[in-house]
């Protein structure tokens, strides 16, 4: 039906194609960057030297990355228009497929697309059936295409591992799945901080809480400690909190494995 | 080049041996081997001429020079000025702020500005995209506000919240065992009511966004001057209103700025004068002539805006409250906020009218803290009655003494200077909103997106109070 695959496509061959633009999304995104570090450095700053010398290649850059921001867009743009039509389970599932990412309906099976974008159209047809799981890893979702994925009001596991566009600000928009949430994946999302996990305390039927391999985060250990206290009902997992503290020369190491009583 | 003042006559007429010198002179200079005059070195000077002279380099200032290049309908169209007089910004009320951003307001309009703020922050890579620079963090905190009322504030908290829910700001009510439900280290009486922000609301680095501003601005192409302004020269032309009385229009064209411990200075031919210069508008707006007559007329409404001094204590509480804390604002008016991981809190209170502070200098008094801001604190949450005060500083609101809303648009008087300042407190985190403003009033001619009619300079005449309820 809405078969704009043909698009995505085309993204993902620029991505092979051009691998000499790396550079410019290099330095606009915090993270992910395929390229190996020694060739990143020579690009950039032959780029930067570019850019310091010639307003046209200041200029192409600039649009790129408009360019680049408004493919983002494009993508997190407003599905909820489906929702009178298809219901709201429906329409969420189809902006995280969309996406790229996959989504289970209760007592159904995982519906993931493929490497060149399609998924089955059967889920069309699952008006009342929730969704109860999304898993959104490395897809593009920010704090807009969140109004879409706050349409699964009865999701109780949710994964946003890798995800380049998720921050703060997103983290703040998760309270209305206060009631089902269970389960958050949280790890290696490069704009994550400690001061947006401190809204995740509305989640109180939170049970487990991924925040391993957080860049952003300034001390993971102490994090891990306050969020614990936050939240005393979640097991979260991801973080040694004694990583960074140095042992003293009569204390044996501690089996971190285990929880700490409270 | 000299010019040496004396007409050149004709060939024939004149001093024949003076001009025959003169040009020996020049001819010396010119050939190599002899030394020429250097011109003098105005690298420091501002232009000469600049289409708008912003007074003042704060957030609002930059906010409106943003705007104006942004919202210009040609790349490069109209020249921007921003005269600074300290480029530490030592005093200014930016950096010295807390930093909140919060919806929790009675006035429509400040809700619409306080919306449109936080969406401009939260995209600030796409509004102050700088190729070549590192984006920004403005170290954002969506913590949230909660204001907490006793009964007498509650019915006027429940219509507030109303109209912000009305606005499109997320809100809610919070009943006293709801919140000791959710914040148990709370001690609730004296609550009746309480309104929690959930969204687009909290705290975040003005370093940051200062910085970035400033970025963004010289890559646009806006002028930057360290200077003060001393004078205005105008224009005046007397008109006659619908009502046959004389009124004396000003138009400023030449603004003088002086430069830092010198007495040189710099005439700047302009077109349009902003006053965004914060806790000193008013006597910005002196120099204008804005003030000088009779009072109680239109001439003699001065611009009430005056510098009062608010404190910021830091302290170290190791059982406070956890990293879930909002920004808490007391009944009492004292507020307090997490800082960091570290159990560092900050905080502080507004004082009665009748304890302000001598605005001379920025120096703090303890004993404020000791006295007014510590026993609520401790009152509301017990865990603070253990707190040990790491720092302190002081700050300026530049304080709007007839109704704490802030002034823009245009005086009605000296029709070319605009005003972006008054917000008593709020100024941060209204200053993308207002900067648009501000820019659609000198380009388009009326506010487009937020109508800001309610803040204009007018009603200081009319007597026309804006209120606004909720401020700290």
């Amino acid at each position: 039906m809405w078969d704009l695959v043909l698009g995505d496509r085309r993204i993902n061959s620029l991505r092979l194609v051009a691998p000499m633009w790396n550079g410019t999304r290099g330095i606009h995104r915090l993270g992910g960057a395929v390229v190996p570090e020694g060739n990143q450095k020579k690009e950039r700053k032959m780029l930067q030297f570019l850019n310091n010398h010639f307003y046209d290649v200041e200029a192409l850059r600039g649009y790129l990355l408009q360019r680049e921001m408004s493919k983002v867009h494009l993508k997190n743009r407003s599905f909820t228009w489906l929702e009178e039509q298809h219901g709201p389970y429906s329409a969420g599932a189809f902006f995280i497929l969309k996406q790229g990412g996959a989504v289970k309906f209760r007592d159904k099976e995982w519906i993931r697309p493929d490497k060149y974008g399609h998924f089955s159209p059967e889920f069309w047809n699952f008006r009342e059936v929730p969704v109860e799981a999304v898993d959104a890893s490395d897809c593009e979702i920010n704090y807009e295409g969140l109004d879409n994925l706050l349409l699964l009001k009865e999701l109780q596991s949710l994964s946003l591992q890798r995800c380049p566009h998720v921050d703060d600000w997103c983290l703040s928009r998760l309270y209305p799945l206060v009631d089902s949430l269970q389960e958050l994946s949280l790890a290696g999302c490069p704009r994550v901080s400690e001061r947006g996990l401190a809204c995740l305390h509305h989640l109180q039927n939170l049970r487990r809480l991924d925040i391993s391999d957080l860049p952003a985060v300034s001390n993971p250990g102490l994090t891990q400690i306050l969020v614990e206290e936050m939240l005393p009902n979640c097991q979260v997992v991801g973080v040694d909190w004694a990583e960074g503290l140095k042992l003293g020369p009569e204390e044996q190491p501690q089996d971190t494995a285990s929880p700490v009583p409270a | 080049v000299a010019h040496t003042g004396r007409t050149v006559g004709r060939l024939g007429e004149g001093d024949w041996d003076g001009k025959v010198s003169e040009i020996k002179k020049k001819i010396k200079s010119i050939l190599p081997g002899t030394p020429c005059d250097v011109l003098p070195d105005t690298s420091h000077l501002p232009p000469e001429h600049s289409d708008v002279v912003i007074v003042g380099g704060g957030v609002l200032g930059l906010s409106v020079a943003y705007w104006l290049k942004q919202l210009e309908n040609r790349r490069g169209g109209m020249r921007v000025l921003v005269v600074e007089r300290d480029h530490t910004y030592s005093q200014a009320s930016t950096g010295l702020s807390v930093g909140g951003i919060c919806q929790q307001f009675s006035l429509p309009e400040n809700i619409q500005l306080s919306l449109f703020s936080a969406s401009f922050l939260r995209n600030i890579n796409e509004y102050l995209a700088v190729t070549n620079a590192p984006p920004l963090d403005l170290q954002f905190n969506p913590s949230g506000y909660l204001l907490l009322a006793s009964e007498k504030d509650a019915a006027a908290m429940e219509s507030n919240v109303k109209v912000q829910k009305q606005e499109g700001a997320k809100v809610c009510l919070m009943s006293p065992d709801q919140l000791r439900n959710k914040f148990p280290w709370i001690n609730t009486e004296g609550v009746a009511l309480a309104s929690y922000g959930m969204e687009n609301e909290g705290w975040f680095d003005p370093w940051c966004l200062l910085h970035g501003l400033r970025q963004k601005l010289t890559s646009m192409g806006v002028f930057f001057c360290q200077g003060e302004v001393t004078r205005f020269v105008t224009s005046s032309q007397r008109m006659m209103t619908t009502d046959d009385e004389m009124v004396t229009l000003k138009s400023i064209h030449e603004v003088h700025v002086k430069m830092d411990h010198s007495l040189e200075y710099q005439p700047v031919e302009c077109a349009i004068v902003i006053n965004a210069a914060g806790a000193w508008s008013a006597q910005i707006a002196a120099l204008a002539g804005i003030g000088k007559g009779p009072p109680g007329t239109l001439q003699g409404t001065k611009l009430p805006v005056e510098p009062r001094k608010r404190y910021v204590y830091v302290w170290h509480c190791p059982q406070g409250p956890g990293l879930e804390t909002p920004l808490v604002a007391d009944t009492s008016g004292a507020y307090f906020r997490r800082e960091g991981l570290g159990s560092n809190y900050l905080g502080g209170r507004s004082p009665a009218e009748e304890e302000e502070p001598d605005p001379a200098n920025l120096e703090v008094d303890h004993d404020f803290f000791q006295e007014k801001v510590w026993p609520h604190l401790a009152l509301r949450v017990p865990a603070f009655e253990t707190l040990k005060v790491q720092t302190a500083w002081a700050g300026y609101y530049d304080y709007n003494t007839f109704d704490q809303n802030g002034v823009v648009g245009p005086h009605p008087l000296v029709v070319n200077m605009y005003f972006a300042t008054g917000f008593s407190g709020h100024g941060l985190q209204q200053a993308p909103g207002v900067g648009r403003a501000v820019a659609e009033m000198i380009l388009e001619g009326s506010f487009q997106t937020i109508d800001l009619s309610p803040f204009l300079f007018n009603r200081f005449y009319l007597g026309e109070k804006t209120h606004e309820n909720n401020i700290m």
